[in-house]
């Protein structure tokens, strides 16, 4: 069963005693972090320190040695599949933009909803206005209306940045795992990103992994520092940035 | 505004398609049949058969686009589908000539009565009833599809791998069948028919009509893969072509996608398999062999991959080419011929022939357009002048 019983944390997200080593290489390594609902918490530290795998054991991508991954108190994620999670409510950004590159923006969006995702479902679906009305206005949150009808893959590095953060608010989920969205943005677009991100976040539980801490900064959440698999610092950003051991192996002097 | 199901599929390319293969379905049973024999138009028989020979492997060509040109599943195995939809016919058949054969046996085929055989095996049973071999037709590569597809779509074997798997069970099917003890008729595979629902095999009236079924069979297949490409189902199958992992974190089951359209495209290839068997009077072991499958992949790949009309044509055109060429002088080079056509197309045509030119249309549509807007954009400065 990967149903608990009763509830037996508060939390959104629950990781505790997490442990991944890869041929011997701990790429986690007593990981424990919290997450309650509504909750935005920005990630940071070096190359390495374990943040994208730790994305990879939530969504069920790689399987923990040990520890426990609850979700909503109740739902062990280690022994679910990627496509079980994602249905639970926990949607994905990836680190490299990944949007489906030869179907239209819209069609993206369409393919994100979190309607039936069965192959009967699929084969006989048939659109609905609400379902239209949805992807009109996460078209306009992320402000690519006038782009609809154009491949995905004409779109600008921000644009599918962009794209894929739509698609992560067409699946409608309860927490939001976002992989470097600024990653190779203007600054224009990284303070847009950062207002859009506030504003999800006003119905929505949000984890962000980001190495640009002016952008961290401007979201002005609790921060977590992970370093070797492990969390290094937790606070608010002039906590941790003030941190001895996080100016050390990440920030630098 | 939700477009019907067989309009929405229905673009110009389909529609031609459609037309065409209509008309030829009708046109060339009716000219070899009504016309005198000499005549400029007539249509000889052999030419008939050979047209039902090629729609058969425009239907072949079909189910492995849909697999691998909407989903990016590669099989080099699909030759194996096709033959056993082939071998469910070629029993019924066998069934058929009852007491006519070589041994005079009322039961047991000549082969069984040559490998003293002392009583038909189980799974012959059956086979002398027509809608019982047209079940098998679609069901026994639908049922092998399905078992290896869930092993292998579970397991999340992809890519190149699957293509080698593949390989191995039409391969493993080809020794199996060589087998006297296999019960198939070994590497004589299933001959001598005499005929089908009554008809004889040879006649040119059965001919005329098997290729008549095999032109609607070829409709019938294009419009049932038509409405699935274009179907929200068909975008997942891009969507888990070009990026399967971002596919299953939406949310999507990935295998059971891939298994449903392997599943289907397998029956489709049994299909095939089943009217071509009559056209050309014999089933052996040697369609099993990984070069038919690997040659079938070459037709989609020539026509155009994920294009549906393209398949077909490749189909059409390659096997043209090879009819052309192995009856000529140039035979024993035909091979290398078709690798060398692979490779070209390869690095010169990876879209294929109907990929290219939807290509080629597709800019010069934008071209058009960007001309008429900017010419617009002219219009508008130049307007004010003549009101001055």
């Amino acid at each position: 069963m990967s149903v608990m019983e009763g509830r037996t944390t508060s939390a959104l997200l629950y990781l505790d005693g997490v442990h991944v080593s890869f041929d011997g290489f701990h790429a986690i390594n007593n990981l424990s972090l919290t997450l309650e609902p509504g909750e935005m918490r920005a990630i940071i530290g070096p190359n390495g320190a374990g943040k994208t795998t730790m994305m990879d054991i939530i969504t069920g991508k790689t399987k923990p040695d040990e520890g426990t991954v609850l979700f909503d108190g109740m739902t062990d994620l280690t022994r679910l599949d990627e496509t079980h999670i994602a249905e639970l409510g926990i949607g994905r950004k990836f680190q490299k933009p990944t949007v489906f590159e030869s179907q239209t923006i819209e069609d993206n969006l369409l393919l994100a909803l979190n309607v039936d995702h069965s192959v009967r479902g699929t084969l006989f679906w048939r659109g609905s206005r609400d379902e239209s009305e949805r992807i009109d206005r996460v078209l306009e949150t992320i402000r690519l209306t006038d782009a609809r009808n154009r491949l995905a893959g004409s779109l600008s590095h921000g644009q599918k940045q962009w794209l894929e953060i739509g698609m992560l608010l067409a699946q409608d989920p309860k927490l939001l795992l976002v992989d470097e969205p600024v990653a190779g943005m203007t600054d224009v677009e990284t303070h847009q990103t950062a207002e859009l991100l506030k504003e999800i976040n006003k119905e929505k539980t949000v984890m962000v992994v980001e190495h640009d801490m002016t952008f961290v900064r401007e979201l002005g959440v609790k921060v977590t520092c992970l370093h070797e698999g492990t969390v290094l610092a937790e606070g608010t950003i002039d906590q941790v940035s003030s941190n001895e051991r996080v100016i050390e192996v990440y920030l630098g002097r | 505004m939700t477009p019907h199901v067989l309009t929405r599929s229905l673009d110009r390319s389909a529609t031609i398609f459609l037309v065409v293969v209509a008309g030829l379905g009708v046109l060339i049973p009716l000219s070899n049949l009504l016309l005198p024999a000499g005549s400029a138009l007539q249509v000889p028989t052999y030419l008939v058969a050979l047209f039902g020979k090629y729609a058969c492997y425009a239907i072949l060509a079909l189910s492995i686009d849909l697999i691998w040109g909407y989903c990016g599943i590669l099989s080099l195995g699909h030759g194996a589908f096709f033959a056993l939809g082939g071998y469910a016919m070629g029993m019924y058949l066998m069934r058929q000539i009852g007491s006519r054969g070589v041994y005079g046996n009322p039961i047991l085929p000549d082969f069984m009565v040559f490998l003293n055989y002392p009583a038909l095996p189980w799974y012959w049973h059956g086979f002398d009833m027509f809608w019982f071999a047209a079940l098998m037709v679609i069901l026994v590569p639908g049922l092998l599809a399905f078992c290896f597809g869930w092993l292998a779509f579970r397991s999340r074997v992809t890519g190149v791998y699957l293509s080698i798997i593949t390989q191995a069970m039409t391969y493993a099917l080809l020794l199996a069948f060589f087998r006297n003890d296999f019960g198939f008729g070994g590497n004589n595979g299933l001959t001598d028919f005499k005929d089908i629902l009554g008809f004889n095999v040879q006649a040119d009236g059965t001919r005329a009509a098997l290729f008549a079924l095999s032109c609607l069979a070829l409709i019938v297949t294009f419009l049932i893969c038509r409405a699935v490409v274009t179907s929200k189902l068909g975008k997942v199958l891009i969507a888990i072509r070009d990026a399967e992992s971002r596919t299953r974190f939406l949310g999507y089951r990935v295998e059971s996608y891939k298994l449903f359209v392997f599943t289907l495209s397998a029956c489709m290839a049994g299909v095939a398999g089943a009217l071509y068997v009559p056209q050309v009077g014999i089933i052996n072991p040697s369609e099993f062999a990984p070069g038919n499958s690997i040659e079938a992949v070459i037709w989609v790949a020539v026509g155009g991959r994920g294009t549906l009309v393209g398949a077909a044509l490749g189909a059409v055109v390659v096997n043209y080419a090879k009819t052309y060429f192995t009856s000529g002088p140039l035979a024993p080079y035909w091979l290398f011929m078709l690798g060398a056509l692979f490779i070209l197309v390869t690095l010169l045509l990876p879209k294929g022939i109907v990929g290219t030119f939807n290509a080629w249309r597709e800019s010069r549509k934008a071209t058009e357009k960007a001309n008429a807007e900017s010419a617009a954009l002219e219009d508008g400065v130049g307007e004010p002048k003549p009101a001055e």
